[in-house]
């Protein structure tokens, strides 16, 4: 038995049997269709981008007028210039966990298993949904840097230092997208999915250098605050923007912080990137 | 001509759940093949099995030739699948998710498009076509999902309870698109807790339980394997049902069955039409007024009764399919 391609036309076709045989799309173009999937999805569904701009902007509020005049910086630089670093680099945590429970959803209600049933390359669906995800969270990190600056932040660094800043949490926001597909991967559902996520997201935003010196918490946290990666990150971002590490109130120089957030960029992809992929495409 | 499905001894554990204990199931090309059987029978184990997202245990499975365990990418390319849920973007418009599972399947823009168009008006659903699909009602989402699997031109469309929780209306216009698609050529196995489903619409019926087959035929096959004809009785009186069951006891050697809220007796005999005489005529003697009397041939639920010893769910009722998605994997515990 034969299968013939043929165009696609009316069912009016003389031949009845025309089972073509679809080859399926390639991995370029199924990652571009599932981008622009959850793309779409954002885009018309208004709430989903406005209402963590909304809170984003009230975060950024608290910190920097009420608690603000109760933080001391430790080495004389201006709580909003310390903090706005810090709330950027965060925001793409707190904007990511919005992604697991749409995640989550698809995973329960058969889109995924749709997916999985076409002719296409498996990891195309995820790596599709990692880049809407990180352009999302990156014009929600455009929205905020521009609320840094209405609040008073001003960089200290030089142009090409901000914009390495920038960059950097470009590619962070693109690393922890994985991060949050792989958590609704194997959240089972959107509330599980969501409630692993807070619990992933707050204490590796809080007990960070993003919104206070390490120095000033308890000896106890410290080494878990201080070697952990968003430290690494904020410290690395806060320098550049600011001008230098002493700025940023840390020690070794911003080349360093700026190395060691590569370092752990590239290992969080490598490992969530991978169990993403093996999750979603795996034959159960 | 090569059978669209072959299936022989597959089995499927997952945890201590067995979801398939050894099925063997043959589906010809050219007729839709209905699965039947309660939840928990694994048909959708079978069926994502079918679709490659479930591998089996142990045994053969193949699509029309294909071997699905050796090549899986080439049975993706033949089939399509439309799941429990209807899987269509809300967000879009119904267009824009056909074109996107065309464009998948490797057609480019024009070819999507067109593949899209086509299957919008054979589904009638061309005018809804650039409307969001949230503001779709249940019975248009489903047919667009319907048209989701059938944009890539599959040979074989796999149909997991396609019609649940959908209103009588919108059940039997999906029924009518089911039939037109095997009447262009497309093969169709479905599965359906719905014995009226099965009656309807398909020549070749699976019955399923405990992860194999219990029985299969045509709906006349098994109904004839199963069954004898049956004595309908009904009363206009609820009170008179006692007295109707004993009369219809005294004409066969099966217990009658009633039920008070249909307000329904009933019986098996051997031989339908003189045993029906012999009733009208007790229940004359007894002046019980009436008002239904007959004779028919069992239902797919008596069949099934009689082929497994239960009962399957009723009907066409509003069945909340919810724990039905039981073979997905929230955690490791599925009671498939």
């Amino acid at each position: 038995m034969s299968t013939t391609t043929t165009t696609i036309g009316p069912t009016t076709d003389t031949q009845p049997a025309a089972l073509v045989s679809a080859t399926g799309a390639g991995f370029a173009t199924a990652t571009v269709q599932s981008a622009r999937r959850t793309f779409l999805q954002y885009l018309r569904t208004p709430q989903l981008l406005v209402l963590p701009t909304i809170t984003g902007a009230m975060f950024l509020f608290i910190f920097r007028y009420v608690f603000g005049g109760a933080i001391d910086t430790g080495h004389g630089v201006d709580y909003v210039d310390f903090l706005v670093p810090g709330f950027l680099l965060t925001t793409i945590l707190w904007t990511g966990m919005n992604a697991p429970a749409g995640v989550a959803e698809d995973a329960a209600s058969g889109v995924h298993d749709r997916f999985r049933s076409l002719p296409i390359p498996r990891a195309a669906v995820v790596a599709g949904r990692s880049l809407a995800d990180g352009a999302l969270t990156s014009w929600t990190l455009f929205v905020n840097a521009l609320l840094g600056f209405a609040v008073g932040f001003r960089t200290h660094g030089d142009v090409a230092a901000v914009v390495a800043a920038f960059g950097l949490m470009l590619v962070a926001t693109y690393v922890f997208s994985w991060v949050f597909l792989t958590l609704g991967l194997v959240g089972g559902n959107a509330q599980a999915a969501q409630g692993i996520s807070t619990l992933i997201v707050v204490p590796f935003t809080f007990l960070s250098s993003a919104y206070v010196p390490v120095g000033s918490m308890p000896g106890w946290l410290q080494p878990f605050a201080e070697h952990q990666p968003i430290t690494v990150m904020v410290n690395a971002v806060r320098s550049l923007m600011l001008g230098g590490t002493q700025a940023a109130g840390v020690g070794h120089t911003t080349g360093y912080w700026v190395v060691l957030s590569f370092v752990w960029c590239a290992g969080i992809l490598a490992v969530f990137s991978g169990l993403a992929v093996a999750r979603f495409a795996r034959t159960r | 001509m090569t059978p669209i499905i072959e299936a022989r001894g597959l089995t499927k554990r997952f945890g201590d759940v067995e979801a398939l204990a050894g099925l063997d199931l043959v589906a010809e090309s050219g007729r839709i093949t209905a699965l039947l059987g309660p939840n928990g029978a694994g048909k959708t184990t079978f069926v994502s099995a079918v679709a490659t997202l479930v591998r089996p245990d142990a045994g053969e499975l193949r699509v029309a030739g294909i071997d699905v365990a050796g090549d899986p990418r080439r049975v993706r390319q033949v089939i399509g699948l439309a799941g429990q849920f209807a899987s269509v973007e809300p967000a879009m418009t119904g267009r824009e998710n056909l074109q996107l599972v065309a464009r998948l399947f490797g057609l480019d823009r024009r070819a999507a498009r067109a593949a899209a168009d086509d299957v919008l008006d054979r589904l009638g659903l061309a005018e809804a076509g650039d409307r969001l699909v949230r503001t779709y009602s249940g019975g248009m989402r489903r047919r667009l999902d319907l048209g989701a699997s059938l944009v890539g031109r599959p040979r074989l469309l796999l149909l997991d309870e396609p019609t649940t929780g959908l209103d009588p209306r919108s059940r039997r216009e999906l029924w009518d698109a089911i039939r037109g698609l095997v009447a262009d050529g497309v093969d169709v196995l479905l599965t359906t807790q719905y014995l009226e489903e099965a009656d309807n619409l398909a020549r070749h019926v699976v019955i399923m339980d405990h992860g194999r087959v219990i029985d299969a035929g045509t709906p006349d096959e098994l109904k004839d394997r199963a069954g004898r004809d049956v004595i309908d009785v009904r009363p206009r009186a609820a009170g008179d049902l006692p007295a109707v069951e004993e009369i219809l006891a005294s004409v066969s050697d099966d217990t009658p069955q009633s039920d008070i809220n249909t307000q329904r007796a009933s019986v098996s005999v051997d031989t339908g039409a003189d045993k029906l005489t012999l009733v009208v005529q007790k229940l004359h003697d007894q002046r019980i007024s009436l008002d239904d009397v007959g004779v028919r041939r069992p239902s797919l639920d008596e069949v099934f009764l009689a082929l497994t010893g239960q009962a399957l769910a009723p009907s066409g009722n509003d069945h909340d399919d919810h724990d039905d998605h039981d073979d997905r994997d929230h955690g490791d515990t599925a009671a498939a």
